[in-house]
């Protein structure tokens, strides 16, 4: 397959003596990060990149919860509130979690786990980024000039017809985005498919890899229909033609099946690598083969293809007929199936384990608790009668904040912590580590479980000003938000503090068994200075004193 | 916590105040999944709390587990798929009796528009972000919008529904509670969504008819729309005497009508509006299509006092293939 690039591409800037550069080392200066075509690289470009979106959309997220922290709307106008939620859910969105875990972890990643040098396409990965940054530069310019008012959902004929608000320049910035992600899919897919390590069939594929392929089909599949309705938008809204709009012969309830016919499947792009990475940090830590790996293979399958026909669940108040509703609502709890199967599994994988409570652990086991109340309360929302009276309350705000942020976030900090020396070759104070995760988990549990109960009394969503019955909860939620946000900003120091030459530690100070930790941290810029041998099993922790690693941070410094 | 001291005081289904005929059966349904749904989040987090602590590292106990899954697998499969099925369909039954208004419910015209809610009795009344209804009474809202789309919500009736530009949805309940309960509009609609605000007090019946006899004389919702359909033309080809070939208009809402490309479909509000406006979108069979479209010439309230009046001529059952 790639045998010519053997050959042919050496890096003509490594004179070759023997240990040939980490991939880190190989070229300092700008330009060489910017014109890069190592996957590695461009994993850090979006490393950096989404961080800035992250705080960027958390700090919009801060503005709001002061804001909800008193009933009356006094600290921004009416106007400015909706540009806030709007801003925070289409950053937070397409511009942090959609790209999150797949574009860094599964560009770090997928080449190592499956012992090959790059991605099928470097130079497509190269463009995928850039893609990326023009589309949020889009988006930014569009919230330096005023911003946009419609909600991250862009709701016909409202963001087509009386927004007056940024909603074109926004959207051609979510196009671009869009392409990005379908770039970045068809790399995964065709490099799962042709640059397997010789011996490494599916079924030992690690369950991360498989969770980044359903995920690139889905990226593939569903992106396209997102640009289809962001361009009929902007069409309606600057020509006046009538797609979406009652009064030119449009209809509203398209937009709504157009934009979740992607959106649905895009929560799956967010939780599918989020469970993709608990997968492998879970059965590292319980020093445990991973419980049942084909079920879990093939529940990342059913939740990627079930996940294509559900969409109108989020329309069982709109209008949509009564047959329809019906059978969404059925889909919707067939695809909660294998959710519920990999919760189990992953709980059973503890199970006569030799289970350490490192940082990446307990973020794991975070995203397991939280991943279980969001899923079990989507129960709620996709029972008819039920959605009813929760649908557009803080109860589907808390539904899917437990999915999103308690599942993907919870997991990307864990492979964070997870990956962060094979990625850095250097170790982030442990202790630190742990507190970080336990802040995030209660703060997150404050911010979030209240609206719950918000949701449930009837607050609606996207309101600036709210009846005073809902005050406590409101400041309650507040409350958490700020230890949320001391979670979230303590990594930042660490992970920075970490950087020193002090914090250097051994190629695997996990003792974990995936074949990217076979090489050397931080790896070489081809990947491997010799071929991964394939294990029998991917997973194989199953004697417990295996490997077992002394885990003492800083102290094995090994060679660079 | 004055939040958590409310639960206290009034008992969980009290602090939410239910006040409809549907309230009770969404409050039971929300207990069983609370439930379920929170035994299983407590033994699953009871599981990996066990697990953590007796199979944590150093504590020896750490051995293969078993490599024969197949079965514990099907089992946690089909467990909560059977259990899915029973919640898909008591919730389903549910949310289909919301889709039947009974024929006697209280006709109650809403027009919604940022940030506003504008509604009308059947007798004509009208008031603006606040409803009247007598207590034990079916009322069925046909509700539509001027621009963006709203959300009739209220949280006392667990009830909501997209009020959509366009196309009438429907909203029925049954108030079983007096007093006054809030309106939201739980749809994003723009600036002042947060401010859209209304009431809809529930009063004894016979105070309810002595509220709506109250006000000034006007005419009832149906009168106003036969006067419209005169004064718009509509008579002069739909009545039985005209020299134009047009369709009897007669107790039309429930009739079965058969369009001249084949489908058969039972006239509701929708199809009444559409063929006001849209006239050439289903023409009935055997009849030329020379109608020409009223968009721009009537409001939303006028197209709702039209439909009042089509639906007081002939006998034809309310609510029949109406829209939720």
């Amino acid at each position: 397959m790639s045998s010519v690039s053997d050959v042919i591409v050496r890096p003509p800037s490594a004179p070759a003596p023997a240990p040939s550069p980490s991939y880190l080392e190989d070229g300092h200066t700008l330009r060489s990060w910017l014109t890069t075509h190592d996957h590695k690289r461009i994993a850090i470009l979006y490393a950096i990149s989404i961080t800035v979106f992250f705080f960027i959309g958390g700090l919009a997220a801060t503005v709001i919860r002061l804001e909800l922290a008193t009933p009356a709307g006094d600290l921004v106008s009416h106007d400015t509130y909706n540009k806030l939620f709007t801003a925070h859910g289409v950053i937070m969105v397409w511009l942090f979690l959609i790209p999150s875990i797949p574009s860094v972890f599964g560009n770090f990643l997928i080449p190592l786990m499956i012992g090959a040098k790059d991605l099928a396409f470097p130079r497509l990965n190269l463009l995928s980024w850039y893609l990326y940054v023009a589309g949020g530069a889009i988006v930014l310019a569009a919230l330096a000039l005023g911003g946009v008012d419609t909600g991250w959902t862009f709701y016909a004929p409202y963001a087509t017809m009386f927004s007056n608000s940024w909603v074109a320049l926004t959207l051609v910035g979510v196009f671009v985005v869009g392409f990005s992600s379908i770039l970045t899919g068809l790399n995964f897919i065709v490099t799962v498919h042709t640059l397997r390590a010789p011996g490494l069939g599916w079924f030992k594929l690690p369950l991360f890899v498989w969770a980044h392929y359903a995920t690139a089909i889905i990226l593939v599949l569903a992106t396209p229909v997102l640009a289809i309705t962001t361009l009929l938008v902007v069409a309606e809204r600057l020509l006046q033609i009538g797609v979406f709009d009652p009064a030119h012969g449009g209809d509203p309830l398209l937009f709504q099946h157009l934009f979740w016919f992607y959106s649905h499947p895009a929560v799956y792009i967010m939780v599918l690598p989020a469970m993709g990475v608990v997968s492998e940090i879970v059965p590292c830590f319980a020093r445990k083969r991973i419980f049942g790996y084909r079920f879990m293979a093939y529940a990342i399958l059913g939740i990627a293809s079930i996940g294509f026909l559900v969409w109108g669940h989020h329309m069982f108040v709109s209008g949509q007929s009564l047959a329809a509703s019906l059978v969404f609502s059925l889909l919707s709890f067939l695809v909660a199936v294998p959710s519920a199967i990999k919760v189990f599994n992953w709980t059973a994988t503890l199970y006569k384990g030799s289970i350490r409570f490192d940082a990446p652990m307990l973020y794991a086991l975070g995203f397991v608790g939280l991943f279980t109340i969001g899923g079990l309360t989507g129960l709620f929302v996709a029972s008819l009668a039920l959605d009813v009276h929760l649908t557009d309350t803080y109860f589907v705000v808390a539904h899917f904040h437990y999915i999103m942020v308690g599942g993907s976030v919870m997991a990307y900090f864990g492979a964070l912590h997870f990956w962060w020396p094979k990625a850095t070759g250097r170790m982030y104070p442990e202790l630190w580590g742990r507190i970080a995760a336990v802040l995030i988990f209660v703060g997150f549990n404050l911010t979030f479980f209240p609206q719950f109960l918000l949701g449930l009394r009837g607050m609606p969503r996207r309101y600036h000003a709210y009846p005073p019955e809902f005050h406590q909860l409101h400041m309650a939620s507040s409350m958490g938000a700020v230890v949320l946000a001391l979670g979230y900003l303590l990594p930042l120091v660490y992970f920075a503090y970490s950087l020193r030459a002090t914090c250097r530690t051994s190629a695997n100070p996990f003792g974990a068994l995936g074949l990217e930790w076979q090489t050397r941290s931080p790896p070489p810029t081809h990947n491997f200075d010799r071929p991964p041998t394939v294990p029998e099993h991917v997973y194989d922790y199953a004697t417990p004193t295996k490997a077992e690693p002394a885990r003492t941070p800083a102290a094995q410094a090994t060679s660079p | 916590m004055n939040g958590v001291a409310d639960i206290a005081r009034d008992g969980g289904v009290a602090w939410l105040g239910g006040a409809s005929s549907v309230a009770p059966r969404w409050d039971l349904l929300f207990g069983a999944m609370v439930l379920l749904c929170g035994t299983v989040a407590l033994g699953v987090c009871i599981a990996i709390l066990a697990f953590s602590i007796r199979y944590r590292a150093g504590a020896g106990r750490g051995e293969p587990g078993p490599q024969r899954t197949r079965a514990i697998e099907i089992a946690w499969t089909a467990t909560p798929l059977a259990i899915f099925i029973v919640l898909f369909v008591w919730a389903a039954h549910d949310f289909v009796e919301l889709y039947r208004p009974p024929a006697d419910a209280l006709p109650v015209a809403v027009v919604a528009k940022q940030w506003m809610w504008k509604l009308q009795h059947r007798n004509g009344r009208r008031e603006i972000n606040e409803l009247h209804v007598p207590l034990g009474q079916p009322v069925r809202l046909l509700m539509t919008s001027q621009d963006a789309i709203h959300s009739f919500f209220v949280p006392a009736f667990r009830l909501k529904q997209d009020v959509v530009p366009g196309r009438y949805t429907g909203l029925w309940f049954t108030a079983t509670k007096l007093g006054e309960f809030r309106l939201f509009c739980a749809e994003y609609c723009g600036t002042d969504h947060s401010q859209m605000l209304g009431r809809i007090v529930v009063m004894p019946p016979a105070e309810y008819t002595r509220w709506l006899g109250s006000g000034n004389e006007q005419p009832s919702l149906a009168q106003y729309g036969f006067a419209l359909f005169r004064s718009l033309g509509c008579s002069g080809c739909h009545e039985p005497a005209s020299t134009v070939h047009a369709p009897s208009l007669d107790g039309i809402l429930g009739r079965t009508v058969h369009l001249q490309d084949g489908r058969t479909i039972v006239a509701d509000e929708n199809y009444v509006r559409d063929s006001i406006l849209v006239p050439r979108k289903d023409v009935v069979a055997g009849f030329a299509p020379v109608m020409p479209s009223f968009a721009g010439q009537v409001s939303e309230e006028d197209i709702e006092a039209l439909i009042a009046y089509l639906r007081s001529t002939g006998a034809t059952a309310a609510g029949a293939g109406a829209p939720r």
